[in-house]
């Protein structure tokens, strides 16, 4: 049968044209810039650099600017512009111990070295609407105190693991790291390999897999051993130069999840631990990322493999919003021929029904 | 002095110079890119160019290394006449400054340069560096926990 599929185009153009309109919003407001968005609606840029997969502040701005807001739509535009770049390499794996840390906060020791940093969070607020930023968002600088002159900042993972009493982390095994943009990902996956597909995942998928484990669901018992949240440098050796450079610094969000204890008659027990890694401030993440990390362990630490957040196939496979909402978005194609098919069906197998239905109906009056 | 230290000690001011450089920023380096007077000319070897790096992580801040997401990173090259090339790599997209690195680059290998661009260009752009750690350091040193403990009544 054939099937008229072309046609629209002048209300495909339209449909741009009012978009773009819509995306203005009333011609009496200024328009919004890209330095607003970065500085003032900053977790949302945070957000899209992280599940973008790509650190770069003002094309994050850009992306929800044109996205007008929808963050999942602005983290398409990011990773569709990405494929648009080539490759120079990779950095030299960051140091997060080398962090100039606004936040770092640790729920396992109340005295940590270093001290809890509370930094900029809205742990501590009350959740009432403010209504003051409604009239005028105006605020003095925030209050400072002194440095310590010591910059060091000891991850309280380094403290435990000393004592014996927490799981190394795997030591670099070797060779180059596997990259899921590159090769595809494949099952069963190493940890950094599901790490990077974490890494990437959307926040709420994670959260809602990471909460599940909490209620229990492939419960492990999380304690946050340590969120941090600042400025690491990047490193970097370019090809013409055979030395790493400090190419940039950039704000990254580290969660390091102490978990349940496994240990056996020979092994001493010791805490397992998940990682959660994102860029800018986004601990919410973080902590999702580093839950779900330690729920996908679980064959590793000989546990049983009950739920979701535990099967690498089902969480690796969904994680991504961009996968996910190009499926589910794919609905709306045109799907007239298959669905013309399927009417043909119905209505053949209705037929049928209803001349069986007669034919009974015949029989019943001849008895 | 022994000829390889010398190399690895100019090594090692390069290294600290493109850093400084590479994490300024850009409309600054350009400000006092334009104070430096009579530079000399320079061809450009690779144009500025946009590309990606691949963020590296470790697993536990200390483990095996992982994809973390890449950044966009610019880089361009330079020579001057004299026969030094310069490089410049720097994280974001910002040609122009890319380039003024790779130049500052070349002009650091001349001899005859490097006090100019110390004292015009490399300490004040390290001081305001500082500057900025320092500020951001101080607000969430306000931010640091004091606790205190209740004491119980003793002989309870």
């Amino acid at each position: 049968m054939y099937v008229a599929v072309k046609g629209g185009e002048t209300a495909i153009a339209h449909s741009l044209e009012l978009l773009a309109d819509r995306r203005r919003g009333s011609r009496d407001l200024a328009e919004l810039t890209l330095d607003q968005i970065d500085q003032q609606l900053a977790l949302a840029v945070d957000r899209v650099m992280t599940e973008g997969s790509c650190y770069d502040r003002s094309l994050a701005a850009l992306a929800i600017k044109q996205a007008r807001g929808d963050l999942i739509e602005a983290i398409f535009l990011l990773r569709a512009y990405r494929t648009t770049l080539p490759r120079f390499g990779h950095s030299e794996p960051i140091d997060t111990s080398r962090m100039v840390a606004e936040r770092r906060i640790s729920s396992t020791f109340k005295d940590v070295p270093g001290g809890q940093v509370l930094g900029p969070t809205f742990d501590y607020t009350h959740r009432l609407l403010d209504f003051s930023l409604a009239a005028n968002g105006e605020r003095p600088a925030a209050p400072t105190a002194p440095v310590d002159a010591t910059r060091d900042l000891p991850r309280v993972g380094d403290i435990l693991e000393r004592e014996g009493m927490l799981e190394p982390p795997p030591a670099n095994v070797g060779g180059p790291t596997q990259d899921i943009t590159r090769d595809p990902l494949t099952l069963p996956a190493e940890r950094p390999v599901r790490l990077q597909n974490l890494a990437r995942g959307d926040e709420g998928f994670l959260l809602a897999l990471g909460y599940s484990t909490q209620r229990g669901y492939g419960n492990n018992h999380p304690f946050v051993g340590e969120i941090r949240f600042g400025a690491v440098p990047v490193s970097f050796v370019p090809e013409e130069l055979g030395f790493p450079i400090e190419i940039a610094e950039i704000d990254v969000t580290e969660c390091d999840m102490v978990n349940q204890f496994a240990g056996s008659h020979d092994v001493p027990p010791q805490f397992t631990r998940g990682y959660g890694l994102a860029f800018g401030h986004a601990e919410r993440k973080a902590m999702a990322m580093a839950l779900v990390d330690r729920a996908l362990r679980a064959e590793e630490l000989s546990e049983a493999v009950t739920s979701p957040a535990q099967d690498e196939e089902f969480v690796l496979a969904h994680s991504d919003n961009v996968e996910a909402s190009g499926f589910v978005q794919h609905l709306k194609l045109p799907h007239y021929v298959d669905f013309q098919s399927e009417l043909v069906i119905v209505r053949t197998l209705r037929a049928e029904v209803e001349a069986r239905r007669q034919q009974t109906a015949l029989d019943q009056a001849a008895e | 002095m022994p000829p390889m230290l010398s190399s690895d000690a100019t090594l090692s001011r390069r290294q600290r110079w493109l850093s400084v450089l590479a994490k300024a920023p850009a409309d600054r380096l350009e400000a006092l890119w334009r104070t430096l007077r009579a530079t000399p000319s320079y061809t450009v070897l690779r144009r500025p160019e946009i590309g990606l790096v691949m963020l590296q992580g470790r697993i536990s801040g200390s483990g095996a290394p992982f994809a973390a997401g890449e950044m966009t990173v610019t880089r361009a090259a330079v020579r001057l006449e004299s026969g030094q090339m310069g490089v410049g790599y720097i994280g974001g997209r910002h040609p122009r400054q890319a380039e003024i690195v790779a130049a500052i680059d070349a002009l650091g290998q001349l001899p005859e340069w490097q006090r100019q661009l110390e004292e015009q260009i490399l300490t004040p752009l390290e001081q305001e560096a500082e500057a900025r750690r320092r500020g951001r350091a101080a607000k969430a040193a306000a931010t640091k926990v004091d606790f205190f403990t209740v004491a119980r009544e003793a002989g309870t």
